[in-house]
């Protein structure tokens, strides 16, 4: 058992941190999340040319072989500095996908696109009644000469409007709450019949609502078997919950030294508040929670890479629940110890409170997490 | 002892309904109902139809253009009030400020000032917390030095709300710097138009402008608009923050947001099935329901101990950290009900212009921006860790 990171992930560790040093000022994120983009194209070419954005993928599609552990590494240290660039969304989820599932051809033509940095890529799954169930999808897609026809409303698709190709979740047969019968298309951006609503969202990122009004796909748009995705998304999704965590712990971590410097300096009543009991045991408290986390999600890193699915879902399930518990108490406490301070834009501790918010939403919210934990346990 | 509502009060009952159903505009309702802060225009037009029918301060003494209710018929009021979604007056004015005129100001004071907070003549604002002392208010910095008939006043005033609106401040200024801290403060009333004001927004996390700084240069205040005697502002303050405190429960508010809850939660679904038949809902809600009603029962006992011409001390502390920790915890589930739709938010301001409805189920519109805003409800009118000291030295003698 070790717990401990190698010379290599040391280094890819470092070289995170000086990315966002270098590029994630409060101020300089500030700015780029009130761009048109809310990210940098060119902090999306570094980090492909830092091999970033190939390091998740195996070497048999292309990539540099990381494992669950080097995605975490690169997820915390973003989550330090609220990294906004799509990679998430790009890399583990959309790449994950067509990794794991792709044909011959299509992996061929994404893969090296998307570790170059030259394709973006979303994942449409969610919809207005779906919650947080990945088997709830009333998308329909029907056969139609050698292709499909999609018909159906996504919602809150991170990062859809800068996606060269949006995975979309479809009904190919049965009820719109089976686990069997739900198909991945791989649908480009620009697809007629495809239209979308843009907006911001609290954490400072983006995401659209799309509907899907009788839009054409070829058979090669198929992504997987056909009526057999959600083993497939359960898979992905998984992996997406583990840097989430991961990138959770490296936002509480850097919420907590905010905060912790801001008592030291704050003075009330003539002393720094840092000196009031009541606060100090606050402060450890928060500590605590990220200490647990961060244990929680070097533990899930490391049972993805299991056989064993329903260890593999547990462990999931667990870390998802203690890190959204986590992320509530330290993203509302931190704002509390800061005072007024803590309620304004400008001060970078509210945009950790408001990610840690999604976060904890995000994929299953704690409640849900604790649900299925129970199934999965009993 | 006794629980029950007299015929009279179910009278005034169906005529606090009949008005609100007659009266209340439905765009200032629609805000109001869904946690928005008010707009300066709507929250006038509303607070002048309050004062038409007489109901604009419900708390004030008779002689002062007060209601002479009951405490059974306020309950009733608010609780209406809350179940319409009706915003109460804004409290700088009714609630804060007016109590210190009519309780220590002159009669020229109390001629000049108080028809005005009825009428909503006067936009108030408070001018308490400055950049170095928010907790520790009396170690207060700005000052006022005495000039023949005038105060003229320097320093700077922080987190002051909806001064952007305001025609008047009220400020507590240090007189006398040699004093002990608490005995050198005076209570001024401050036109917001006189020369050398500033006023600076502050956006919030919620992305709105509801706070400012406040800068004074150089501001010459009449003597005349000094409360009470120069260097006793401390006790007027402190007057005014337990009267602060008693409102902020705002527990007729959280009742309505029980009731949003169980609306939105019969549209939402999970797993399949509707939201309101959710286990982990049902216990949540269930439990903050019975939190909201220990609080109720708390403050009615409190308001009936004052009736009845009983001191308190702390109590009040104990409403204000219940009823804000219960509010949290409403925004918190009003959120969590909205699914991914918790996410989508911009600004209104953004909206503006666009005529683009927001995104998601209309209902989606306005918890979040709540849900944000309130985190400082732990913050404002005394922070929640100011008052369980505050209790526990006051009530508790530790
Ligand atoms: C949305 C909002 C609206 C406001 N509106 C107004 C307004 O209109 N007018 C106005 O004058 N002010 C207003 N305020 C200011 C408010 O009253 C202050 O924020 C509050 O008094 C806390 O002061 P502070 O922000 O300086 O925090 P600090 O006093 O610096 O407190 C920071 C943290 O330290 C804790 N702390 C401080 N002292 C102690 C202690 N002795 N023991 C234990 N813990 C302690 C606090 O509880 C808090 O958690 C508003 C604030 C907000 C957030």
């Amino acid at each position: 058992m070790d717990f401990e990171l190698s010379d290599e992930q040391n280094m890819l560790k470092d070289s995170v941190e000086r990315f966002v040093k270098d590029n994630y000022s409060p101020e300089a994120r500030a700015k780029l999340a009130d761009t048109e983009l809310g990210f940098s194209k060119d902090h999306w070419k570094k980090m492909a040319e830092l091999g970033w954005l190939g390091l998740p993928f195996s070497e048999e599609v292309g990539g540099f072989g990381g494992t669950a552990v080097e995605t975490a590494i690169m997820m915390e240290n973003m989550g330090s500095g609220l990294v906004l660039e799509p990679f998430l969304s790009t890399v583990v989820m959309g790449g994950g996908l067509v990794a794991e599932a792709g044909s011959q051809s299509q992996i061929e033509a994404i893969i090296p696109e998307v570790i170059e940095g030259n394709m973006m890529l979303a994942f449409a799954y969610a919809e207005p009644q779906s919650r947080f169930d990945l088997n709830d999808v009333e998308t329909r897609a029907a056969k139609s000469g050698d292709g499909y026809v999609l018909n159906g409303h996504k919602s809150v698709v991170y990062h859809a409007a800068t996606a060269d190709k949006i995975i979309v979740s479809a009904r190919t047969r049965g009820g719109s709450r089976d686990e069997d019968g739900i198909s991945l298309f791989i649908v480009d951006n620009d697809t007629s019949g495809l239209s979308r609503r843009d907006y911001r969202t609290i954490d400072g990122q983006r995401a659209s609502d799309i509907k899907l009004e009788d839009v054409k796909v070829g058979s090669d748009a198929l992504l997987g078997q056909e009526g057999k995705g959600l083993p497939v998304m359960r898979s992905v999704v998984d992996r997406t919950i583990a840097a989430l965590c991961a990138e959770a712990v490296g936002a509480m971590r850097t919420a907590n030294n905010i905060t912790n410097e801001y008592i030291k300096e704050r003075k009330q009543f003539g002393t720094p508040i840092g000196k009031f009991q009541v606060l100090q045991h606050r402060m450890v408290d928060m500590y605590m929670e990220a200490e647990q986390s961060k244990s929680m999600s070097d533990m899930l890193a490391m049972k993805l890479e299991l056989d064993d699915e329903g260890e593999r879902r547990k462990a999931v399930s667990a870390a998802k629940a203690q890190i959204g518990q986590a992320s509530k108490f330290i993203g509302e406490q931190s704002i509390q110890l800061h005072g007024g301070m803590g309620m304004t834009d400008e001060y970078s501790i509210g945009h950790y409170f408001k990610r840690l918010t999604t976060i904890e939403m995000l994929f299953g919210n704690t409640d849900y997490h604790f649900k299925q934990y129970a199934a999965l346990a009993s | 002892m006794d629980l029950s509502f007299s015929k009279e009060d179910l009278a005034f009952r169906d005529e606090v309904r009949e008005f609100l159903a007659t009266s209340l505009p439905a765009d200032v309702k629609d805000r109001c109902d869904r946690g928005l802060h008010p707009t300066k225009e709507g929250q006038i037009r509303w607070q002048k139809i309050l004062n038409e029918k007489g109901w604009m301060a419900p708390n004030w003494p008779k002689e002062y253009g007060g209601t002479g209710w009951t405490i059974t018929q306020k309950y009733i009021a608010a609780h209406e009030f809350g179940h319409a979604a009706a915003p109460i007056a804004l409290p700088f004015g009714v609630s804060m400020v007016g109590p210190v005129i009519y309780t220590f100001g002159n009669q020229e004071q109390k001629d000049k000032y108080l028809p005005r907070i009825l009428n909503s003549d006067d936009w108030w604002c408070q001018g308490y917390s400055e950049p170095g002392s928010g907790s520790d208010l009396a170690s207060l910095q700005t000052r006022a030095v005495r000039d023949g008939d005038h105060y003229v006043v320097n320093g700077q005033k922080i987190w002051t709300s909806f001064a952007q609106n305001a025609d008047m401040i009220f400020c507590l200024v240090r007189t006398d710097s040699n004093a002990k801290q608490q005995e050198g403060i005076s209570f001024l009333l401050i036109d917001m138009k006189t020369p050398g004001i500033t006023v600076k927004p502050i956006i919030g996390l919620d992305k709105e402008h509801s706070l400012n700084e406040v800068f004074f240069d150089d501001v010459r205040v009449p003597v005349e608009n000094r409360i009470g005697e120069e260097n006793k502002g401390w006790t007027y303050a402190k007057f005014l923050l337990g009267n602060e405190r008693t409102g902020i429960a705002r527990v007729a508010r959280s009742k309505r947001q029980v009731e949003r809850l169980r609306e939105i939660a019969s549209l939402e679904r999970s797993g399949g099935r509707s939201l309101a038949e959710d286990q982990d809902f049902i216990n949540k809600l269930t439990r903050i329901e019975v939190d909201l009603m220990s609080l109720e029962y708390t403050e009615l006992r409190y308001l009936s101990m004052i009736a009845n011409g009983k001191e308190l001390t702390a109590e009040p502390s104990l409403l204000k950290i219940k009823g804000t920790e219960i509010q949290q915890r409403l925004t918190s589930l009003l959120v969590e009900s909205l699914g991914m739709y918790g996410a989508p938010y911009e600004a209104e301001r953004a909206y503006a212009g666009r005529n683009e409805a927001p995104v998601g189920p209309d209902y989606a519109h306005g918890p979040m921006a709540e849900h944000l805003y309130l985190r400082a409800a732990t913050i404002y009118g005394g922070s929640n860790e100011i008052q369980r000291n505050i209790v526990s030295k006051m009530v508790l003698g530790l």
